[in-house]
């Protein structure tokens, strides 16, 4: 509902930044934040705005970012690409592909050098794993044993590149990843109860100090690759691929599961008209608040 | 004990100590800092003294293992990295320009990134193209990043250490020739005291040098040759590519009226186009003559001993210039210089 509201406002040029929508993609992130604490850290990539929300990222402080004020969760310096709520252990998303990988890894040995319990989370799409920061970052990970859990949401596109151009027809990501020395698994990221299942296999792993793992979580992009709209009269993907996965969308999925429990209709209706107060708060507070002050355009270039 | 002296590979080793024994959390990281050569013994003992859980060598991923730096920093261990050329170093251009640089600002102050990275510089004996580049110009260009280009043994304990403590990402350069540069102890500066960013060598009054990392030392022995002619020089050194700091080579250039700046990079832009450009800002009207600059060539070292020789300037290209600014003879330095162009000294017998 959140980028639903985005993509129905983005058009009237107040966000005014590149934006890349998680609608189709969000049963990943929820499944996974389910085992998630305060404690245990999150890191992502572009299209992270799922992420940030299901980790407990304040709403407002996303939608005042993309609207570039100063309440925003950078204050205006990020945007969309670079979100961040320490309060709720979300540390940080960032824009260039597989860069945060990296920085998730030493969050984790920082959390093992430290003997803390919690673990780390890096969210990516396939397309990171094509990037030497991937396989470097992993392999330093199953050396040292951190406390990292790496979540590869395989939406089978880059842009507009799919797999078949970037991955040999025979590529597992997770059989990759097992060889290479993580507790690897697959799921049906539009199944929450799928994603459920191997996200709680795989955070006791890692939680049992026995080292890093990996989920690659099949997903589907519904809209284009940067921005709110549907783009599916481009032709780069095969007639009739969108509406499969959205016949399987992981709400309606969700939603034919629990519609006949008898209280169903009510908490849907009094959680829809719940999301959507918090959402209009959202949006009217980040139409109110001030833009960041330009004089203090040049701060913490360099910390005091 | 009044003749002991010390090398400034000592002073990088036990800046390290001090620093890892003054911030219990710290980190130190880097290909063969653990091994028994211990980067050019620059980290010997480290591994013994604090351990392999603080002390360790890694894999090779220059990349990953700066955004692993990156990562552990923001969340609050100190890491030092070293990488033992500057050229490896440059597989790991995202994390270090998109990430350590701009991650406190881009998150408006909520994190810092205490962050140092040792690279050393190589030159001679072979090098070549791809082992001895100095691009301290490079990661002077970022927003975010601090740069410290160490010269003189006496103070470069007192800038590593101020690098490591610094909670912001600084890039430190090590010339390899400076390593075995020998100083009496008692000279050395204590690691606490403020930094000076630029630091004042000599004072004269015909034309100001400004050089950095191992070119301040032949700019050093020009000056002696330029003493002996009647040529006093101003010189300072660039210790840190902080401009803000940079008002005393503003000075120097007011009262002498000439600038030659001694650059130990490429010439073109380069750390001494800064100081000339900074220069004619400031202080045009002072100008007696154009400024001037020696750098290397626009072309890559090559390796052999035969293409060698011209590449690099020394006391006597400097002293050759000076006397060309000021009008005057040129002194024969042919019996002065070294046999072999190729090596600092009889003590270097390679490979690296």
């Amino acid at each position: 509902m959140v980028e639903e509201a985005i993509a129905a406002r983005y058009s009237e040029q107040k966000m005014r930044c590149p934006t890349h929508l998680s609608i189709g993609q969000e049963a990943c992130a929820v499944g996974v934040s389910a085992y998630l604490s305060k404690d245990d850290k999150a890191f992502s990539s572009h299209r992270a705005h799922a992420h940030y929300l299901a980790k407990g990222g304040s709403l407002n402080k996303l939608i005042a970012e993309l609207y570039g004020k100063a309440t925003g969760c950078t204050g205006g310096r990020g945007g969309s690409m670079h979100l961040t709520d320490l309060d709720a252990g979300f540390v940080a998303s960032t824009a260039i592909v597989a860069n945060s990988i990296p920085v998730a890894t030493g969050q984790a040995l920082h959390q093992q050098l430290q003997n803390q319990k919690s673990l780390t989370v890096a969210y990516f799409g396939d397309g990171a794993t094509e990037e030497g920061a991937f396989y470097e970052s992993v392999n330093f990970a199953a050396v040292r044993k951190l406390p990292v859990l790496y979540v590869c949401e395989n939406n089978q596109y880059s842009v507009y590149s799919g797999l078949s151009c970037r991955q040999p027809a025979d590529r597992s990501i997770t059989k990759m990843s097992q060889s290479m020395g993580l507790f690897a698994l697959e799921g049906d990221g539009h199944n929450i109860e799928a994603v459920l299942k191997v996200a709680g296999e795989a955070v006791q792993w890692i939680r049992n100090g026995n080292g890093p793992a990996l989920l690659e979580l099949h997903t589907y992009r519904y809209r284009e690759h940067c921005g709110p709209n549907f783009d599916d009269d481009l032709g780069y993907r095969p007639e009739g691929e969108m509406a499969s996965w959205q016949a399987r969308d992981p709400l309606l999925q969700l939603e034919a599961q629990l519609q006949h429990e008898p209280r169903w209709q009510a908490f849907k209706s009094d959680l829809v008209k719940s999301i959507q107060a918090g959402i209009d708060v959202a949006f009217d507070a980040a139409e109110l608040a001030p833009f960041p002050n330009p004089e203090h355009n040049e701060l913490y270039v360099y910390a005091e | 004990m009044q003749n002991k002296s010390t090398t400034f590979a000592e002073q990088v080793n036990a800046a390290q100590m001090r620093a890892m024994h003054d911030d219990p959390g710290m980190i130190c990281m880097g290909l063969g800092v653990d091994d028994p050569k211990g980067i050019f013994g620059t980290t010997s003992g480290l591994a013994e003294t604090f351990g392999s859980q603080r002390v360790f060598d890694m894999p090779t991923a220059e990349n990953a293992m700066t955004g692993v730096g990156v990562g552990a920093a923001q969340a609050g261990t100190r890491v030092l990295m070293t990488h033992q050329r500057v050229d490896f170093f440059l597989l790991a251009m995202d994390q270090l320009v998109n990430n350590a640089a701009k991650w406190h600002y881009m998150f408006n102050g909520q994190m810092r990134v205490p962050l140092t990275i040792r690279l050393i510089v190589g030159r001679g004996w072979g090098q070549g193209p791809t082992h001895a580049q100095n691009l301290q110009n490079w990661f002077a260009h970022i927003p975010g990043l601090k740069v410290v280009i160490p010269a003189k043994t006496d103070a470069v304990g007192q800038q590593l250490y101020q690098a490591i403590m610094d909670d912001n990402p600084t890039v430190f350069i090590e010339h390899r020739w400076l390593h075995n540069q020998s100083c009496a102890a008692e000279k050395i500066i204590d690691y606490t005291t403020p930094l000076q960013k630029v630091r004042t060598h000599k004072t004269g009054s015909d034309i100001t040098l400004v050089a950095n990392s191992y070119m301040l030392l032949e700019a050093l022995q020009a000056t002696e040759v330029l003493s002996s002619v009647g040529i006093s020089c101003d010189i300072l050194d660039t210790a840190d590519t902080d401009i803000s700091a940079w008002e005393n080579i503003y000075s120097s250039v007011r009262k002498t009226g000439r600038l030659l700046v001694c650059d130990s990079a490429h010439k073109h832009f380069s750390l001494s186009a800064e100081v000339i450009s900074s220069c004619v800002e400031h202080c045009f009207s002072s100008l007696k003559s154009a400024p001037q600059r020696l750098g290397l060539p626009m072309y890559p070292e090559p390796t052999s001993f035969g293409m060698t020789r011209d590449y690099y300037n020394n006391a006597q290209s400097i002293v050759s210039m000076v006397c060309t600014m000021l009008n005057v003879p040129v002194p024969d330095l042919s019996q002065s210089s070294q046999s072999l162009h190729d090596v600092p000294g009889a003590w270097f017998k390679g490979p690296f």
